[in-house]
């Protein structure tokens, strides 16, 4: 009988195939894995949040994971509560007569991740840092003459002029909170992103380096010497008490495997589940489903100054008119029970929230005619509004479609063109013309304390092409009105100028807000304590084991 | 056969530095900036020029090439853009789940596709033949990611007996919680290669079966199972190694959707998130490595075949 395989490649193959055995032998006893296991006695949160965390540096980036990220493992100066007023958080302060110096005394007890202890020149670093990267902190800076370390405890803010808004900046919850870092990190500089081995804060959580995974797990251990103040947790101010030993970030790009996971008790925590699925979470009985961010995201559309047809402020206000906030709601959201129109470019729900200069048909529709008419006499020739729409960003891509399909009713000729989110924010810093790679109008969302005010609300900046943000509008008034605001210290002053400045930017149509939004969180009941805040926070919760 | 793999190995040498070259310009020409993306909402034209030069992305095109050639020579992939972490680190944290996952599945599918496929054309033109057929049919034209919810449907929500998502490390967690974690995406990853495999089995297996040797050892009294898996199989091994390899290297670089629906850390999703943040030397090196496995797979099968069949050796 004659073989086809003859011995000696039978003898060859065995080998190979014993190569791949012990190839899958390596694989699967980890060889290809630096990752750490986890402690299996622990009491241990886990969390789904927004998204996978990528960028360790919450002063260079204003992704919101990362900046959830800094409120784990460093800790603030200032907090804020929530009747929106800064309180003491590392540091008491004390302000001179004149309101232009302010004294910050550090609390005791503050340590670092690594034992060193905090003192007033990782302070001043820190708020070098922040002022340099984060807008709000810019704007102080051309207010201040000079910030020192007195001593180690001591610091001291001196203004060059009158600026009533220190301590607001200094506090605010988001988008670039002044986290405090030690000295030698905070040292570099704004436009390099801080690594793994920078990640030494002060915070009431430890960050876990070698069971981090960037975009799929991140950990978090309780820092043991964190000394947390007394008064009680409120938003971002007050004691920081940590109850569980550990808190995992796992990423699940999935909705449905989200969803899943926490009806199964797989995880403990989904941040932002998507509204499809909200009832089959609010039918588990074993499960919370609430907002914890009451104050919930604006979302808006903005227009590009510098070329036609929104370079012509009467046919911005033609878009104005046509925009109905309903439709693009009930087209993002869905649900009634989670949107509301708003005609407050600082949130209906924050102290300067109101609706002047804002037109009805905003809130209600019904503007089409009137949009019409006013495009007529802006005489439009017809040049299409060059409009981005993001496709794979589900809370950002139905504004586009939505508003499209108004601007056209008014007489608009829209080019709709898809692109993916990456790509949009590339081309929106484009100052070039919509024909060569520029833009006309593109959306986008924001937590509402990111524009509760004319000094943090971006779109409300009229530096134009130099200094302000995409869209350009170069407007002098608003900027005289906002260092108006700035100086303005009773709360009465500062609506007023509020109201003023909103009015102008309605007439000006400095951007369109498209209504607010506010998508509940759900976590198992296993879990008491969660915060309410406007940013994800996870001392004060208590897990039952 | 010295030779033979020498020839082959270097063949596979400009594949690669095509593909690197192409990988290079195909990402700085495609928009997206990984700046602004790193930079955020808030930042102004001058902080963008500013991050970009620190990541020294405003260098001429070819500097930046040279430049990161120079570092692969060194056997250095990088530094990812967003997480500042070494990109063989990354690739490392990944391989594990992926190349399992992947080996688990193709042994799953080769398991039960290649007697589904002998048995089929063994009993060609019978209901099982038929029944083969028709399961193949099906599992072939269900997307993987409805599979997928069904088996968690049945076997994690219904049944509460495997877990509905994550994936756990043989080398941190032993056996038994991995094929907890893996028997699922396996599963579903391996519907469609079974369906392929044992098509492809079947449509050899009935080409051999018709050949005169086949004939001659029935002749000679050899038994059923000695034809069919001696005589048959061996005969029609080539083309069912072609598939399997080429499936095996299919799951090391497609298995994205199964790893989103089980969230296993694979390097399907680091690849989609590198792409979406334009982290161009994670994006680089993933690239890469996935085409070189594909080389040396592809190169695995040539001399597999070399191994089957001496008259390619010869060739």
């Amino acid at each position: 009988m004659t073989t086809l395989f003859p011995r000696r490649f039978s003898a060859t193959r065995r080998r190979l195939l014993g190569g791949v055995a012990m190839a899958t032998l390596f694989s699967t006893l980890g060889v290809f894995s630096p990752l750490a296991a986890a402690p299996a006695e622990a009491n241990t949160l886990r969390a789904v949040m927004h998204s996978g965390l990528r960028v360790l540096d919450p002063i260079t980036t204003t992704a919101h994971i990362t900046r959830d990220h800094g409120y784990m493992v460093f800790d603030t100066l200032l907090g804020m509560d929530d009747q929106f007023q800064p309180q003491p958080q590392m540091a008491d302060w004390s302000i001179s007569d004149d309101g232009m110096t302010y004294t910050f005394t550090l609390r005791d007890g503050l340590k670092w991740h690594d034992g060193g202890e905090v003192t007033a020149s990782d302070v001043v670093a820190s708020f070098q840092r922040w002022a340099a990267r984060d807008g709000g902190g810019q704007m102080l800076m051309d207010h201040v003459e000079s910030v020192e370390a007195t001593d180690s405890k001591t610091l001291t803010l001196t203004l060059s002029s009158p600026f009533a808004y220190v301590l607001e900046l200094m506090a605010k919850p988001s988008s670039v909170p002044l986290f405090v870092m030690p000295e030698r990190i905070a040292s570099k500089s704004p436009d390099e992103t801080l690594t793994v081995e920078d990640q030494i804060g002060s915070g009431p959580f430890r960050f876990v380096a070698d069971e981090y995974d960037p975009g799929n797990r991140v950990v978090y251990e309780k820092f043991e010497d964190y000394v947390p103040r007394e008064e009680p947790a409120s938003w971002t101010a007050g004691g920081k008490v940590v109850s569980v030993d550990r808190v995992e970030w796992i990423n699940m790009s999935d909705a449905q495997t989200a969803l899943n996971a926490l009806n199964a008790g797989e995880i403990d925590f989904l941040e932002s589940p998507s509204v499809d699925l909200l009832p089959v979470l609010q039918a588990n009985p074993d499960l919370t489903v609430e907002k914890i961010n009451e104050l919930g995201s604006q979302t808006i559309g903005r227009f590009n100054f510098l070329y036609p047809p929104f370079d012509d402020p009467q046919i911005r206000r033609a878009a104005l008119m046509a925009m109905n906030q309903t439709d693009v709601l009930a087209s993002l959201v869905g649900n009634p029970e989670f949107y509301s129109t708003c005609a407050s470019m600082y949130g209906c729900s924050t102290p300067l929230g109101t609706d002047a200069g804002a037109p009805n048909s905003l809130t209600e529709g019904g503007g089409t005619e009137a949009a019409k008419q006013l495009l007529e006499e802006a005489g439009y020739d017809g040049t299409p509004v060059v409009m981005m729409q993001p496709t794979d960003a589900p809370t950002v891509s139905p504004q586009p479609v939505i508003a499209a399909q108004l601007l056209r009713q008014a007489g608009f000729q829209v080019d709709l063109q898809p692109m993916d989110w990456q790509t949009l924010v590339t081309r929106r810093a484009s100052q070039q013309p919509p024909s060569e790679g520029g833009w006309n109008m593109f959306f986008t969302n924001w937590y509402i304390p990111e524009v509760w005010n004319p000094l943090v609300n971006p779109m409300l900046n009229g530096r134009g092409k130099d200094g302000g943000w995409f869209g350009w509008p170069d407007d002098s008034e608003l900027e005289s009105m906002r260092n108006e605001f700035s100086r303005a210290t009773s709360d009465e002053d500062r609506k007023a100028i509020a109201e003023r400045i909103q009015q102008h930017a309605f007439e000006q149509v400095t951007y369109i807000p498209l209504g607010e939004y506010s998508i509940p969180a759900a976590w198992s009941n296993d879990l008491s304590g969660i915060l309410h805040s406007p940013v994800p926070v996870f001392w004060n919760v208590t897990k039952a084991e | 056969m010295f030779s033979y793999c020498l020839r082959r190995t270097l063949a596979a040498v400009p594949v690669m530095v095509v593909v690197a070259l192409f990988v290079f310009l195909l990402l700085r020409l495609s928009p997206g900036d990984p700046a602004a993306i790193i930079a955020g909402d808030m930042a102004t034209p001058e902080q963008l020029d500013r991050i970009r030069e620190t990541l020294g992305l405003n260098q001429p095109l070819y500097i930046q090439f040279f430049n990161w050639a120079g570092e692969l020579l060194r056997g250095d992939f990088g530094t990812s853009l967003m997480s500042n972490l070494p990109v063989t680190q990354l690739m490392a944290q990944r391989l594990e789940p992926t190349i399992s996952l992947a080996l688990l599945s193709i042994a799953l599918s080769v398991v039960v596709a290649v007697p589904m496929g002998v048995i089929a054309a063994w009993k060609h033109g019978s209901l099982i033949d038929n029944a083969v057929m028709s399961l193949s049919v099906l599992g072939f034209s269900v997307p993987v990611f409805v599979t997928g919810y069904i088996l968690i449907k049945i076997f994690s929500i219904d049944l509460g007996w495997l877990p509905v998502q994550g994936f756990r490390r043989v080398s941190q967690e032993g056996f038994g919680p991995f094929i907890q974690h893996a028997i699922l995406p396996a599963l579903m990853l391996s519907t469609i290669y079974i369906a392929l495999i044992a098509r492809m089995t079947r449509a050899s297996m009935l080409d051999v079966l018709g050949e005169d040797f086949i004939r001659t050892a029935h002749a000679k009294g050899a038994s059923e199972k000695r034809v069919l898996f001696k005589h048959a199989l061996r005969n029609a091994g080539v083309p069912i190694l072609e598939v399997i390899g080429t499936g095996f290297a299919l799951m090391i670089t497609g298995v994205v959707v199964t790893e989103s629906v089980f969230n296993i850390p694979g390097l399907g999703r680091l690849t989609v998130d590198a792409i979406l943040s334009r982290d161009y030397p994670v994006i680089q090196g993933l690239i890469l490595v996935t085409s070189g496995v594909y080389v040396m797979i592809n190169l695995a099968i040539d001399l597999s075949y070399a191994l089957l069949d001496p008259r390619i050796r010869y060739q």
